[in-house]
């Protein structure tokens, strides 16, 4: 009877320690949004991260964006001659890197530099107590390394994507008028007079979410690292992991939001 | 006054405290022995709100510390961490500063720094290392920079978290005297953990050893080795041999 119970008690567990992650994770980010609103702030710290989070991904996001342009023009052209329907290439380039491409390829980008670096600094300064030290000195922890991490990644995500979608352009551009010679100013018209308004709003709400996604996940995992360089490497792991799965999942959800009508 | 009260705490199934009550009256200097996993530093981490107990009061001069404003009741403590717990991304003055560049005790700048210096000077660094940042220090000038951080802002309660462990005897010794000294002259109340006899000797008004989750004898330094209980015996005179089990 035991070992027959054995695999749905461990269904079980696993399903009931995965919904007490999900809750302490969504308290934690209440938590947090709680404490943006409340004083005291830190600027300094928030324009410290402003250059850490925003300024030093630009080159990952920006090498990102262009490649994945210059990709995409050569699929859509390849994929568009089957029914001889090339000329969209500026126009759904642009579409998708502004719509998808752009925000969930630099979400996933900064999800792997800034979440694992921010949970690997906070849970080191966990394992070597300098949290204990930020509470014993009256800081508060919540207020002195998540909210300034959280803030500036939620500012400068839709900047460094906005930046990521012109080079994604940019790239589709180089790509589609030296490599299959579309002309150079009826593919910018092309791909200005296909684009709305809410297609790039889009993109950048979407690059905001993600961006709380990131911090979030890093400060959280950080702030509950295990013991020692081990607790530490895991709590790195997660907090990747974890804010890539959420990205992807929070892309789908707000993509239905915006385009499902 | 420190007056801890039945404090229980379990971590899981694991009983760390079992009922510790123990009084650290005003001006006084008390050391918790007790060996590894003990519960020692869990003590003093109730005690500053980094845990909270499961039950059992704590009361700081009469008044239960869950009911007093947070700020201002931390504002009265300083803490030197076992490792030091400096701030890798700030610079040694800043550290030292914290509490007085920030919040409620917040001074201008230059000020603040001059503060800094002025502390480092007392445990006895150079303002060259004020510029310097944690990383660039040995252990025993990190554990300088946190006996200076912990004095700072002039607290009336300073604890010691293992104040000599991973140093040299001299350096031991030269940190021990600088906090039996730092205590007098600022007529703080102390509160150390330790493993290390000579530190005992050298900080301790009164001794409390905890054993089991409880405070197993409590007394004057100089009562502690005719205290005639087996365990305090065995635990001061390191024997591997006797009512403490060696493998824990």
């Amino acid at each position: 009877m035991n070992s027959l119970a054995a695999p749905f008690a461990a269904i079980g567990r696993g399903t009931l320690d995965m919904l007490s992650l999900i809750g302490s994770i969504a308290i934690y980010a209440g938590q947090a949004i709680s404490h943006m609103l409340r004083p005291p702030f830190y600027p300094r710290e928030f324009l410290h991260q402003l250059g850490l989070i925003g300024w030093l991904s630009l080159p990952v996001v920006g090498l990102t964006a262009l490649f994945t342009g210059g990709a995409l023009a050569l699929q859509i052209y390849a994929g568009g001659a089957r029914f001889n329907a090339e000329t969209v290439v500026p126009s759904i380039v642009a579409i998708g890197i502004v719509r998808e491409l752009g925000p969930v390829l630099g979400g996933l980008m900064v999800a792997g530099r800034v979440a694992a670096s921010i949970a690997a600094e906070i849970g080191t300064m966990k394992v070597t107590e300098q949290i204990d030290a930020l509470t014993t000195l009256s800081t508060h922890p919540m207020k002195y390394l998540t909210v300034p991490r959280v803030l500036a990644a939620v500012v400068t995500l839709p900047i460094l994507v906005a930046i990521g979608d012109a080079i994604g352009i940019m790239g589709g551009y180089l790509v589609g008028t030296l490599r299959l010679d579309f002309n150079a100013a009826a593919y910018m018209t092309n791909t200005i007079h296909f684009l709305e308004a809410g297609d790039v709003i889009s993109g950048l709400v979407k690059a905001s979410v993600f961006g709380f996604i990131v911090a979030t996940m890093g400060c959280y995992h950080g702030m509950n690292a295990g013991k020692g360089a081990q607790g530490v490497g895991r709590a790195t792991t997660a907090a990747v992991v974890s804010a890539s799965i959420l990205i992807l999942a929070s892309n789908y959800i707000l993509t239905e939001v915006f385009f499902s009508a | 006054m420190i007056e801890m009260q039945a404090i229980h705490k379990s971590f899981g199934p694991k009983q760390v405290l079992r009922g510790v009550d123990l009084t650290v009256n005003s001006g006084e200097s008390m050391v918790i022995i007790g060996g590894s996993g003990t519960g020692k530093s869990v003590t003093i981490k109730c005690i500053l709100g980094l845990i909270r107990p499961d039950s059992g009061r704590i009361l700081l001069d009469g008044k239960d510390v869950e009911e007093e404003d947070r700020d201002a009741f931390l504002a009265r403590f300083g803490m030197l961490f076992q490792g030091g717990a400096l701030f890798d991304s700030l610079p040694v003055w800043q550290n030292v500063a914290f509490r007085l560049l920030r919040g409620s005790l917040k001074r201008p700048k230059a000020e603040a720094r001059e503060i800094a210096i002025e502390k480092l000077r007392r445990v006895g660094l150079t303002p060259d290392v004020a510029d310097q940042f944690p990383a660039e220090l040995s252990g025993g000038m990190q554990k300088r920079v946190g006996l200076a951080r912990a004095i700072a802002a002039e607290p009336q309660v300073i604890f010691f978290d293992e104040p000599t462990t991973g140093l040299d005897p001299i350096m031991a010794g030269v940190i021990n005297d600088l906090i039996r000294e730092i205590v007098v002259e600022m007529g703080a109340t102390a509160m150390t953990i330790t493993h290390d006899m000579s530190s005992v000797r050298a900080i301790a008004d009164k001794v409390a050893m905890l054993h089991n989750g409880k405070i197993r004898w409590t007394g004057p330094v100089a009562d502690m080795d005719t205290c005639g209980d087996p365990y305090v015996d065995q635990f001061i005179n390191g024997r591997a041999e006797g009512p403490i089990e060696a493998v824990r």
